[in-house]
């Protein structure tokens, strides 16, 4: 076992961890985050994406032990007091269907964001490439990301 | 209906979606997520091969391994090894093989279940999984259906003597003696290859025997919870009302999870001998090999016209793969499609044959569209090809032959009568949207200049049957069961309402739609209506999700349901400002005595009042709800056409959709928002078999594509900007005039990207391509029209 610290939606959490362990188990079965999902089991879609330091991860492809001393945003600690922009722009485009990808939809779009503010159609759907959706054909999902990163701009002059 | 004033929430508008704010912020309930204490894990040792005797299985090892609890192989599981049943015989001497839930004597495909293992944790019980002692004598692999069917094939199932399954005919008409007016006949094989449903979430359950009473809960990533019930009792011996089957928050299914599984059954089986809770997730990788497939049919199609370009016959052989066992409508999936194979045209003859074939794979059964999307793809694939031996114009050709408005309600030559359709003014739309002229003149252009890069333009005017489905259809089909669909709406003392629905949604919204449903008919806001469904102890009867029906058929349960609780309100209204009932209007949620302004009460005060049953008509029943159960009166005929453009490099076989068109007419929309987004959805899987999407099997029966880094699923990357617009003729059959939209997008789609490659490529020779037209599909095509070795 070996002993861990990290900082999981503002709280910190330390544990014993077997140094097999993925992130995305330690999350969901020791810490409860059942908002991060797991879609399959060769880090081909995405659905577990949570934010290791800001920048968007897959969380079945990091051992917990890899995620020691760093700060870890899942789906449920994205909302600070009020929803981010992306979330609201995912409801109001209608962006989800199912609601399983959704969670990694949102946070490699907020790591897309965040390097691209302004990011072109295409930007969008090269961005979003790692993260696969079987319900919406993406086009809400594009469409979504294109709300939020309007909205961001907006909220940024203000 | 009520009159009412314009509402921001009423039928018709894109209301965002109340299922939204959980699924934003992970308050998610799937399946894996959920805890009840002290559950097993349990994992199962799946065959490795094809198909092989078991020679030898010895558990007791796995038991030694720490944190395990139990395990258990067929011989171990004993009488509790249930047979996994098949509820569609669609012929009388149909070939239908045991399927155990655990292999008993042999194993018939990769992913074919050999044993469990129940441990304390996930990751001890997979470890276990290595300690099982195991021998196989391998048996030789069956994968091609030709080869399957030809005299000496290896059998799948020894017992049955044969790997035919059955064969199933519908004839209209003389088909010979159309095809003797004939001045034309245009035969092709076309192949849908097999396809992997892959929701986003892969399956999970949680069997609890811990009920207070007895009752054994499961929790399961379903999308027929009322079905599973049904079944689990049958194949279990459980009395079915000790059993209560929930769907929680499920991750999309897409027919894949219309089924009944072996999971399901050993979970709540071991559940209920250890008196423990008893949870199992699939990993990505056993979704490839234990959740059923879909398509893979090989369709020889032959159309005979006359030179005019008349349409006079049809002629379908199929060869349907059933995998290695029958689910449980497997046999019947091919024949959703019997009746659509004439699509929107009008001819004399239609001559239909389907042989379903046993083989050493994954058991398919139904994927979005279900029987539907091969037969559209045939028919519109093989107009085309006619088309072209004719020289005509593809879409003249269609106008010529297909139904015209007028001549609706029309009996076509399946025997379906089509309630309603405006063919001509979807086609218009969407040529008008395509911008249809332009690209024919730079397809020219490109033709003239020899361009390497070659422009295709696709046709695709389908129509379907969807709303699943008049019992008595269903009973003629030789389908078990019936396709009514129920609705509870109470109106609660202080006013609120609980909507209980026999659907089961993974996705559409319904919580929404049916919603604004209940409101226009209630006059009661969207927000004061809890939408209660997919859990058999709240939702007591219920037919579930698919087929495209739950709005179709449960949307019409709805309506009858709100408009009984309105009924009972206004007697009891009447009754207490004593008026005659047919002296109140009902609008926006009040009733008035007409002429007498000042007289007036709502629905809400009428509820509490019905509660508290101080003054009640004189015999009239306390508490205010209304129940119905509908069986529908008819199919419902959603239509449309889709024309798609696509470049095609001819020096390495990349096909790029550059523009796509969708006009669908399925009625009367209730949300046209959540309806773009299954169009959207629809168009893009429809795009996954065109381009992307296939499962492979070797000559061994191994599946080369057992996972999400093998098996293409498109990416965001690879899709164009979908451009949709809708015509709207209502179905005259259906009480809502709604039509069904699930299916619509992936049945049309298809056909349309795939017409378009041949397109591209036709002044090259080539006349077909295989699916998916990846580069190396079509470099072949090419490669062969040109004479070239392939």
């Amino acid at each position: 076992m070996v002993r861990i610290s990290v900082n999981v939606d503002g709280v910190r959490h330390e544990d014993d961890v077997e140094p097999r362990l993925l992130l995305v188990h330690w999350l969901r079965d020791s810490l409860g985050k059942g908002g991060t999902p797991i879609g399959c089991d060769t880090s081909n879609c995405g659905t577990c994406t949570v934010l290791i330091d800001g920048r968007s991860a897959k969380s079945c492809s990091v051992l917990a032990v890899q995620a020691d001393g760093t700060r870890v945003t899942t789906i449920q600690g994205l909302a600070n007091g009020e929803w981010h922009p992306v979330q609201t722009a995912f409801r109001e485009c209608h962006g989800l269907q199912c609601g399983y990808c959704t969670p990694g939809m949102v946070l490699a779009a907020v790591d897309l964001l965040s390097e691209n503010p302004t990011p072109t159609e295409q930007e969008i759907r090269e961005g979003l490439e790692g993260n696969l959706c079987r319900c919406t054909g993406y086009q809400n999902i594009v469409k979504s990301v294109q709300a939020a990163a309007a909205a961001m701009a907006e909220g940024a002059e203000r | 209906m009520t009159e009412t004033v314009e509402r921001a929430t009423a039928i018709g508008s894109p209301v965002r979606r109340k299922e939204d704010a959980h699924l934003l912020t992970g308050a998610t309930q799937w399946t894996d997520n959920l805890t009840v204490g002290g559950e097993l894990h349990m994992e199962i040792l799946r065959s490795p091969v094809a198909h092989a005797r078991v020679a030898r299985l010895d558990v007791s090892a796995a038991l030694q391994r720490p944190g395990v609890v139990a395990a258990f192989g067929a011989a171990e599981l004993g009488d509790l090894n249930g047979k996994i049943p098949c509820v569609w015989p669609v012929t009388d001497d149909i070939v239908m093989p045991d399927f155990p839930a655990l292999a008993t004597d042999e194993v018939r495909h990769v992913g074919d279940c050999v044993a469990v293992v129940l441990a304390t944790s996930r990751y001890a019980a997979a470890d276990a999984l290595d300690a099982i002692d195991v021998d196989y004598d391998e048996l030789p692999a069956v994968v091609d259906m030709e080869a399957a069917l030809a005299s000496g094939s290896p059998l799948v199932h020894g017992a049955a003597g044969t790997n035919k399954c059955y064969t199933a005919t519908l004839t209209g008409g003389d088909y010979a003696a159309a095809k003797a007016k004939a001045d034309v006949v245009v035969s092709r094989r076309f192949v849908q290859q097999r396809l992997i449903p892959s929701p986003m979430e892969p399956r999970a359950v949680i069997a609890s025997p811990l009920g207070a009473t007895g009752e054994i809960t499961l929790w399961s990533s379903t999308q027929i919870p009322h079905i599973v019930r049904v079944l689990l009792s049958l194949t279990t011996g459980i009395p079915e009302n000790k059993l209560r089957i929930i769907a929680p928050d499920v991750g999309g299914g897409f027919g894949s999870k219309l089924q009944y599984y072996r999971e399901e059954l050993l979970a709540t089986v071991i559940a209920n001998k250890l008196g423990r809770p008893v949870r199992w997730t699939e990993s990505r990788s056993e979704n490839t090999v234990a959740t059923h497939h879909g398509r893979d049919q090989i369709q020889d199609i032959e159309i005979c016209a006359k030179s005019d370009g008349t349409i006079l016959g049809l002629k379908v052989d199929l060869l349907a793969n059933m995998g290695a066992y029958l689910q449980i409508i497997t046999p019947g999936i091919p024949l959703l499609g019997m009746f659509m194979y004439n699509a929107i045209y009008k001819m004399e003859a239609l001559d239909f044959r389907c042989t379903g074939v046993f083989t050493t794979t994954t058991p398919t059964d139904a994927y979005r569209g279900a029987g539907r999307p091969e037969a559209t793809y045939a028919i519109e694939r093989i107009v085309d090809e006619l088309a072209a031996e004719l020289g005509r114009e593809p879409l003249e050709l269609r106008k010529q032959n297909w139904i015209r408005h007028e001549e609706f309600p029309f009996t076509t030559i399946a025997g379906l009568t089509y309630d309603s359709g405006n063919y001509e003014a979807a086609t218009d739309r969407a040529v008008e949207l395509f911008g249809y002229d332009a690209l024919r003149a730079e397809q020219a252009k490109r033709r003239a200049d020899n361009d390497p890069v070659q422009l295709g333009i696709g046709i695709s005017t389908y129509t379907e049957m969807c709303g699943l489905a008049p019992s008595r259809v269903l009973a003629s089909l030789k389908y078990v069961a019936g396709g009514w669909e129920s609705c509870t709406i109470r109106v609660l003392p202080l006013g609120k309402v609980e909507l209980i629905t026999g659907t089961s949604p993974h996705g559409q919204g319904h919580e929404t739609s049916w919603s604004q449903i209940a409101s226009d008919y209630l006059g009661i806001p969207v927000e004061d209506i809890e939408v209660v469904h997919g859990d058999t102890g709240r939702a007591p009867y219920g037919m579930d999700t698919y087929g495209s029906r739950s709005l179709a058929v449960g949307g019409q349960a709805i309506k009858r349901a709100a408009e009984k609780v309105v009924d009972k309100a206004r007697v009891i209204a009447a009754h207490q400002m004593e008026a005659n009932p047919d002296d109140l209007e009902f609008v926006d949620g009040a009733f008035r005595v007409k002429g007498d302004p000042e007289k007036s009460t709502t629905i809400q005060a009428v509820a509490f009042e019905a509660f508290s049953a101080h003054n009640l008509p004189d015999g009239m029943d306390p508490t205010l709800s209304g129940e119905a159960t509908v069986d529908p009166a008819d199919f419902s005929f959603p239509h449309g056409t889709h024309l798609c453009a696509v470049e095609v490099d001819t020096e390495t076989g990349l096909v790029r959709i550059r523009s796509y068109v969708a006009v669908d007419d399925i009625g009367r929309t209730i949300n046209p928002m959540i309806v773009e987004g299954q169009v959207h959805g629809g168009i893009v899987q429809g795009i996954g078999q065109a381009l992307f999407e296939g499962a492979v099997y070797d000559s061994n029966g191994q599946l080369l594509t057992a996972s999400l880094a093998d098996y293409l699923l498109p990416s965001a990357a690879d899709l164009p900007n979908l451009v949709t617009d809708r015509t709207e003729t209502p179905s005259t059959t259906h009480p809502l005039g709604t039509k069904g939209v699930g299916e619509a997008g992936t049945i049309a789609s298809t056909p349309a990207v795939m017409n378009a490659v041949v397109d591209a490529l036709r002044p090259l020779g080539v006349t077909d391509v295989l699916m998916p037209a990846s580069p190396q599909n079509v470099w072949r095509a090419i490669q062969a029209a040109q004479g070239g070795a392939a």
